[in-house]
């Protein structure tokens, strides 16, 4: 604090000097990895965009034409897609509320008096830890009807057992049970990290007042969450919503397109149709999609802090 | 907390801790069980965690056959390749996110939340057109480009975590003392900096260690496969499908992110948060 009280007078007949000099080191800072970003992300991303509107294909050295909206014309009659669209909505909806219940679960139970914490905290991570594919392989072999020990456990107190992964009825809840799997770690550790910063006082001072472990549940931790649930909730959607590797080593989008989420949908159609402008058309729509649910997110966000503020 | 709570409420959060314990480990325990099994033992129905009879043999098999060893040389390269660059790369920039406040930080701000929600398949399209064009799509190269590049957001942003932690103060007394930005960058921040920046630079091995999609979209060639890839080669039809040597391969992929992970425990957390807050 003293060092920059004596330096100010210096600082004053210099500003101009060096506010520039800053800008010029700013950019110098910047540029190494402003260049990647922008050839490899940027560029592609609006080019990514721009080949919805065209009827590009994975061929070759052919022909690209501008087509407008020919290929979204076209896909608000693919049902395909649309139900595709639909099961993915299921699927990140179910992942991500589900995973928030199962993870508020372990967060209370890591962050009370408990024996066991740190093994539970250190073992917590594994699903998080894992490559998604092995994840997948995993419990390829948990559901597998005729050697997993699902199967293995329900036969042996006399249930006949399930073809989990390909049977139709089966298949989506299936998937998403490892989807809630992967997604604990991550967000059990948000959870338990804003837990950790309400306060032990407020708790306390309600217990005294008398209020039971569900009261003090509902009307102090939940309250100071909700930033964090809704935030971590918005976010496991949409991450939901663009996962690709688990289900894809699953069950590659069967059994007759019961878990086709919509990145395997368009991956499908860009790498094994090779119609790469129609797949950017479903592409386009898919950030659509997510752009509505960020904004629905940011508007409740931003009524939250106008209402705190008033 | 010191507050009253019946015993069988106790006993139950206990039965709820170990019901937890037992969803999240059991499937790394069946596995590891199943690297060990024999052949026969795998393909029947019986329940057991510790096998019959252990057989060793399932890791040499795994490492002999699909170049299961040459695709764990691949992953490594790609994955120590992508942390240096993408660590190098974003030094700079983090320290500048974190420091120079202004229109730059917010635009770096969105750009890196909008590259965390983007739909990869969107991107993946034009980037694989892109490096097809200069012969570099089905290389490790082109990979490992592609792997900076999106690796980039979160390794800023839990990098520019770290600086902001560190107080200002420190380079305005080194400013004062006539060093230029060079000289407190890499005599004041560097060193400080060098924890978060292990943590960071073992998160970006990890998602390069595990990324799946982008692999599979831009490497066709078995030699060039990565270990996801291959594993997943791996898998092949159902009926044929080994499942020791499966199992071993998934568990040789799995130690060295499982190893980062437990060293990087609280460092995880921490360093979100840091990003999080000052964010």
């Amino acid at each position: 604090m003293r060092a920059s009280a004596t330096k100010t007078p210096r600082q004053t007949t210099r500003v101009g000097h060096r506010a520039r000099a800053q800008r010029r080191e700013a950019v110098a800072l910047v540029i190494p990895a402003l260049l990647p970003i922008l050839i490899f992300s940027v560029i592609p991303l609006v080019s990514g965009v721009a080949l919805g509107f065209t009827d590009a294909t994975l061929k070759r050295n052919a022909e690209i034409n501008f087509i407008g909206f020919g290929n979204f014309i076209e896909l608000l009659g693919d049902s395909r897609f649309w139900e595709s669209f639909g099961i993915g909505i299921i699927w990140a909806g179910s992942v991500a509320l589900l995973t928030l219940v199962c993870a508020m679960g372990l967060a209370l139970l890591l962050n009370s008096d408990l024996k066991l914490k740190g093994l539970t905290r250190v073992l917590a991570l594994i699903p998080w830890a894992m490559p998604p594919v092995v994840i997948a392989i995993v419990w390829r072999m948990i559901y597998n009807p005729n050697s997993g020990p699902l199967n293995g456990a329900l036969e042996a107190i006399g249930i006949p057992g399930v073809n989990w992964l390909g049977d139709f009825s089966t298949a989506l809840p299936a998937v998403i049970l490892v989807g809630v799997w992967s997604g604990i770690p991550q967000t059990t550790v948000l959870l338990l990290a804003g837990m950790q910063s309400i306060s032990a006082e407020q708790h306390e001072a309600a217990a005294v007042d008398g209020a039971g472990v569900f009261r003090r549940f509902w009307h102090i931790t939940l309250p100071g969450l909700r930033p964090i649930i809704v935030a971590v909730t918005a976010l496991d959607f949409i991450w939901q919503f663009n996962s690709f590797g688990l289900i894809y080593v699953l069950t590659e989008g069967g059994p007759g397109g019961r878990t086709m989420i919509p990145p395997l949908f368009t991956y499908l159609e860009a790498f094994r149709n090779r119609e790469i402008g129609y797949a950017s058309a479903m592409g386009d729509v898919l950030v659509i999609a997510i752009m509505l649910i960020l904004s629905l997110y940011l508007i409740n966000q931003f009524r939250q802090t106008k209402g705190s503020r008033s | 907390m010191n507050t009253k709570r019946p015993w069988y409420a106790t006993v139950l959060m206990y039965v709820a801790l170990a019901a937890f314990l037992f969803f999240l480990g059991f499937p790394l325990l069946w596995l590891l069980s199943a690297s060990f099994k024999s052949s026969g033992e795998l393909n029947s129905l019986a329940v057991n965690l510790l096998p019959a009879e252990w057989d060793f043999s399932n890791y040499g098999a795994a490492l002999e056959r699909q170049n299961l060893l040459l695709a764990a040389g691949n992953s490594l390269f790609v994955s120590i390749a992508t942390m240096l660059i993408t660590v190098l790369l974003s030094m700079p920039m983090a320290y500048a996110l974190a420091r120079f406040q202004g229109r730059m930080r917010a635009v770096g701000t969105v750009w890196i939340l909008t590259s965390q929600v983007f739909p990869s398949i969107l991107i993946i399209i034009p980037l694989f057109l892109v490096l097809r064009t200069i012969n570099l799509n089905d290389t490790l190269f082109g990979l490992i480009l592609v792997y900076v590049t999106f690796t980039l957001p979160f390794t800023l942003w839990m990098l520019q975590g770290y600086v902001a932690a560190i107080p200002t103060e420190l380079e305005e007394a080194g400013e004062m003392d006539g060093a230029s930005r060079l000289t407190i960058l890499r005599t004041i921040i560097l060193p400080l900096l060098a924890p978060g920046l292990v943590a960071t630079a073992m998160f970006t091995f990890v998602s390069a260690w595990n990324e799946f999609f982008l692999a599979l979209v831009l490497l066709q060639s078995p030699e060039f496969y990565t270990l996801p890839i291959a594993l997943r080669s791996f898998l092949g039809a159902e009926g044929q499908t080994q499942l020791g040597p499966l199992a071993a391969g998934a568990i040789l992929a799995t130690i060295p992110s499982l190893i980062i992970f437990s060293i990087l425990q609280k460092k995880l957390t921490g360093g979100m948060l840091a990003g999080a807050v000052k964010g």
